[in-house]
């Protein structure tokens, strides 16, 4: 049976200029807060970042040393597989290609962890030559936690559950590893503009 | 304390819409911690899936996706559940 | 049976709204007959879906806050300011509108004569609607089982249900307020958010093994379970559900 439409029902959606939102998608100004679990609350003193696994020498940066790495500004459209897409977003972080600078690998995948043991796939050239950042900073203040801070991935050409919040490092792997989402539904790659929700998509 | 948790509650009538058996007494042994519970006392957390966890020791009991027409459901870190037909 | 429910194939269906009634300025019962309802417990929620003519869809619970009544069920829904689904239900809604649900669901938080007492019932907010419909059951069946409400609000004109529970206090039911954020003119009820030293107050203590049911925001929840496990009572005695943040 069809669902019976609600007379007038809209709820809130903006308007959007033609093209600018994947298919299926809804405009928001706000933020949804979508969790897999509690936010955890690493003291920066503890927090690091690694990139380990198909690599010569294993990477490992402090939040001072992390902080202390070329960052630049992003503006960015976030669409999240829920169906909301926020525009113009704004963050401050570090390439990946930064981090990946002078590492030797034969990796064509990569997972991203995550505090709480979140984990996403993402292949390593979906990361590299601008596309993918660690973000610590969004709309100009610190990355609140909620919102996956100290720091989170940002892969804005990807649905946005790729952009692991609360993360603590990449792996690089020989062979892609599905993750969290991908294993349980979710779509391997995650395109928005071809729609790759789900498996089989 | 997340206060956007929730509890099993808000996937009942998911839950008890496919498996035809009342879902919130529906009783959960964790497999990380063996702790047993209602479903309804299950922590509960919107993602871009639904994740319940153990709320002793935030073990991932289950994971559900669901796209209009299927649903996939991971129960891996069930040890057991007890249902009451 | 405890957990035993006959149940037929729970899905979606169409509901008619019947009546919608200010309970108070943010918050509105709506009346629905529901063709073929098969009647529901005290505490038992329902999912409620809203289609755009687009297609886009929404869905959110609500506790069943009317007690078992044919196919006759009531909804009480506060308006979040920028919500996306309870402004509609508030504003919009009119009789003679359909909507989709699916329940009753929940077997975990209900209750009824047979469970006995004592009752103690915590409620946050909107939290009440599932305690009211368990109240309202228990005035219907004539049950005098002492049965303590505490009912925590913003201030007085937010008190959902307000003169009705004013009408059910006595025959074994005592209601008891706390208005946590405004307060009238020579109140002398307490005006602070619930904890350990209100519950104790209220009561019923750990040695009287009462049937707790907790309902409201999650912070809400999460403090009040915490003191009430911390006064000695049993976790298993004590039933809980979240709404999610407050405002939501």
């Amino acid at each position: 049976m069809p669902p019976i439409i609600s007379r007038g029902f809209r709820g809130r959606r903006e308007d959007a200029p033609p093209g600018r939102v994947p298919p299926g998608q809804y405009v928001t100004r706000d933020f949804p807060v979508l969790s897999a679990g509690p936010t955890p609350h690493t003291p920066l003193e503890r927090w690091d970042f690694t990139i380990s696994g198909e690599v010569d020498e294993p990477r490992r940066w402090t939040w001072e040393e992390f902080r202390a790495l070329p960052a630049e500004e992003i503006t960015a459209d976030i669409h999240c597989v829920t169906k909301w897409s926020k525009l113009d977003t704004v963050w401050q972080g570090v390439r990946v290609d930064t981090l990946l600078e002078g590492i030797e690998t034969s990796a064509g995948y990569t997972v991203a962890f995550s505090d709480g043991g979140y984990t996403t796939n993402v292949p390593l050239e979906d990361l590299t030559e601008g596309k993918a950042w660690v973000a610590f900073s969004y709309g100009g203040e610190p990355l609140q936690p909620v919102h996956g801070g100290p720091a989170r991935m940002l892969v804005p050409h990807l649905y946005f559950w790729k952009s692991a919040k609360w993360v603590r490092g990449l792996r690089l792997t020989a062979a892609d590893e599905p993750g969290f989402w991908e294993t349980n539904g979710y779509h391997n790659y995650g395109d928005p503009w071809r729609e790759q929700r789900y498996w089989g998509d | 304390m997340d206060e956007l948790m929730l509890d099993g509650n808000a996937v009942a009538g998911m839950l008890t819409e496919v498996f035809a058996v009342e879902m919130t007494t529906a009783i959960v042994t964790c497999g990380n911690c063996g702790t047993s519970g209602a479903v309804g006392a299950m922590h509960v957390f919107r993602g871009a899936g639904i994740v319940m966890r153990c709320p002793n020791c935030d073990n991932v009991i289950a994971k559900i996706v669901e796209d209009g027409t299927r649903m996939w459901m991971n129960f891996t870190g069930m040890q057991t559940l007890e249902i009451t037909r | 049976m405890e957990g035993t429910t006959v149940l037929g194939r729970l899905t979606w269906q169409p509901a008619d709204v019947t009546g919608v009634v200010a309970e108070t300025p943010r918050a509105k019962t709506i009346a629905f007959g529901v063709p073929g309802w098969a009647g529901h417990r005290a505490g038992q929620h329902l999912d409620v879906r809203l289609t755009a003519d687009d297609g886009y869809q929404a869905e959110r619970s609500y506790s069943i806050a009317s007690a078992p009544d044919g196919t006759r069920v009531e909804l009480t829904v506060v308006r979040i300011a920028d919500g996306e689904v309870s402004p509609y239900l508030t504003d919009d809604l009119q009789p003679g509108d359909q909507i989709e649900l699916r329940g009753p669901v929940g077997g975990y938080f209900v209750w009824e004569p047979p469970l006995g007492g004592p009752l103690l019932l915590v409620a946050g907010g909107s939290g009440v609607a599932p305690l009211m419909a368990m109240i309202r059951l228990r005035a219907a069946a004539g049950s005098d089982v002492d049965t303590r409400l505490l009912l925590s609000s913003r201030g007085w004109d937010d008190i959902i249900y307000r003169d009705e529970l004013e009408r059910l206090n006595g025959n074994g039911l005592t209601v008891v307020h706390t208005l946590t954020m405004s307060q009238p003119p020579g109140w002398a009820g307490y005006a602070r958010r619930v904890d350990a030293a209100m519950l104790a107050e209220v009561g019923p203590g750990p040695a009287e093994r009462p049937r707790v049911y907790i309902c409201g925001p999650t912070p809400f929840v999460e403090a009040a379970a915490q003191a009430l496990v911390g006064l000695g009572h049993q976790p298993e005695a004590i039933k809980t559900e979240r709404f999610g943040p407050t405002g939501s």
